[in-house]
């Protein structure tokens, strides 16, 4: 394992104007499709980084998924070993929720998170957003915003680093769960 | 009863029976209670229930009665969302002249997952974890007077949620410590976490002989006892040991040991105060402590749930990945064979 910038994705290496433009992105969302008064919901670990900034962009509350107790690969991977207990300060029935993670590869994170956001209530409306996205969905789930589309050779994963400063890097992963 | 640990670990290390805390390190008891933390925010949420253990067969197989914690294991299962069959070994094969051995192969050629075992002799789930059955996780739900795993582990996860660390407290567990099943589960969950000051409280007759050595003192004067103390557990008193010799009456027991408010102000002034349940009100504790403030006795309850929560699934886990590693070697004998 070992990080690497990466010459044919220039835009990673400033990790913060990403997050500006995710955070402009999302304003137009809301504006056009007329949502008011969203709830943040971030997915440990990098994508609470995220969400936090965003909750402030927007002066929202925030919560906090861990989607350990939701994964689908606890027959091949077993239960994560560091599981932090998922907190959701407020009720989300009727609520419309942004949905925030780092990076969105294969989908199976964000329908775990969905899996588990229903079990705390109904919301209005679920959206997407993500500072990445990589080009290996493995399911029909895609971004409502996102700063930056990639496409990753095998064995390659993007990572955030944080929670003070957000930089993402490339790193090269034999095993990558 | 040697070497639990690794009886109780997969050769990662990772947890695939819970027998006894007796040998497991503080990162492996941490990351239970990090883990039932975690299910305690489960049991909030509208629909307390997670797909974790979707599929799986869980046995509860209770050898001897006991309500509350059978209870709290079957709806444990059931958060977990595993199929849950508990077997009252009384009313079943067993009593129809079948054997424990053939009762056992015949729920593992059910393709059951995981056994929680409940029984009156010590070292019965040892015995089957070792012996019977290998490859289904087993739960020690209580043994004779050995251990009561999943017990002791709900404490220290009440104690850490109200108290936080453990290396400073000072910890009074009060009661028949000689007929206790737990009492010795917490002593040795409570050292390996940091814990200093254990102090054992009771009557000298229901004291075992030597139980210093476990680097706890005891107290047959129970002011003295919970002087200062930042926790105490009161131990359910089994009344059938009125019958004996051990103790003279309840009134006698209440009017030495019994938590009244007027001792408990001896502990410190925040001392949280635990139960296993069922309690019996005017013989350990009274009423107005139980219901009092500083009591833990409903909030350990609900932690209970989220601590066998925990350990099931861990133990599901490491089951299942030894279960993986063995069939990966068995593989590779295979190819080696071919070529």
């Amino acid at each position: 394992m070992g990080a690497s910038s990466t010459p044919k994705y220039p835009e990673l290496a400033d990790t913060p104007a990403l997050v500006s433009n995710l955070l402009d992105q999302v304003d137009n969302l809301l504006t056009t499709q007329n949502i008011e008064q969203p709830l943040v919901v971030g997915i440990h670990t990098g994508g609470v980084w995220l969400a936090k900034v965003l909750a402030n962009h927007l002066q929202t509350p925030f919560g906090e998924l861990d989607i350990a107790f939701y994964r689908d690969d606890f027959s091949k991977n077993g239960l994560h070993p560091q599981v932090c207990p998922s907190s959701l300060p407020f009720n989300i029935n009727d609520r419309h929720i942004l949905l925030v993670d780092d990076v969105l590869m294969s989908g199976r994170t964000v329908r775990a998170a969905m899996n588990e956001l229903f079990d705390f209530g109904r919301p209005a409306s679920i959206k997407l957003i993500t500072l990445c996205c990589v080009n290996q969905r493995e399911l029909p789930i895609q971004a409502d915003a996102c700063a930056l589309t990639l496409d990753l050779a095998p064995g390659q994963y993007l990572q955030l680093e944080g929670p003070e400063t957000l930089q993402l890097s490339i790193i090269e992963h034999a095993n990558h769960e | 009863m040697s070497d639990s640990s690794n009886l109780q670990l997969t050769e990662h290390g990772e947890l695939r029976h819970f027998l006894t805390p007796e040998g497991l390190d503080r990162l492996m008891l941490e990351r239970i209670l990090d883990t039932a933390d975690s299910f305690v925010v489960v049991g909030n949420q509208e629909i307390k229930k997670v797909p974790l253990l979707r599929g799986r067969t869980v046995v509860n197989l209770f050898f001897e009665n006991s309500t509350r914690t059978r209870s709290t294991f079957e709806l444990a299962a059931k958060r977990l969302s595993a199929d849950v069959l508990t077997l009252d070994i009384k009313t079943s094969a067993t009593s129809k002249g079948e054997s424990l051995l053939d009762t056992l192969q015949n729920l593992r050629a059910m393709h059951s997952d995981m056994f929680v075992v409940r029984h009156s002799d010590s070292g019965a789930a040892h015995f089957i974890a070792e012996q019977v059955t290998p490859n289904v996780a087993i739960i020690n739900a209580g043994d004779g007077r050995h251990a009561h795993p999943t017990q002791a582990m709900l404490d220290m996860l009440t104690i850490r949620r109200h108290k936080g660390r453990f290396e400073p407290l000072s910890v009074a567990i009060v009661g028949d410590i000689s007929h206790s099943r737990v009492a010795r589960d917490q002593i040795h969950a409570l050292k390996t976490l940091g814990c200093k000051d254990i102090r054992l409280v009771g009557p000298n007759t229901l004291m075992p002989q030597g139980i210093e050595n476990m680097g706890v003192t005891t107290h047959s004067n129970m002011d003295s006892g919970i002087s200062g103390a930042d926790v105490i557990i009161m131990l359910r008193l089994q009344t059938e040991r009125m019958a004996s010799a051990f103790l003279p009456s309840a009134g006698e027991y209440f009017r030495l040991y019994g938590l009244t408010t007027a001792r408990l102000s001896q502990a410190k002034p925040d001392a949280i105060v635990m139960h296993p349940g069922p309690i019996n009100r005017g013989i350990e504790i009274e009423s107005a402590v139980a219901d009092g403030p500083q009591s833990m006795i409903l909030n350990q309850v609900g932690y209970g749930i989220a601590l066998r929560m925990a350990v099931m699934s861990m133990a599901m886990s490491g089951q299942m990945q030894q279960r993986q590693s063995q069939a990966s070697q068995s593989s590779s004998l295979i190819g080696e064979k071919k070529i």
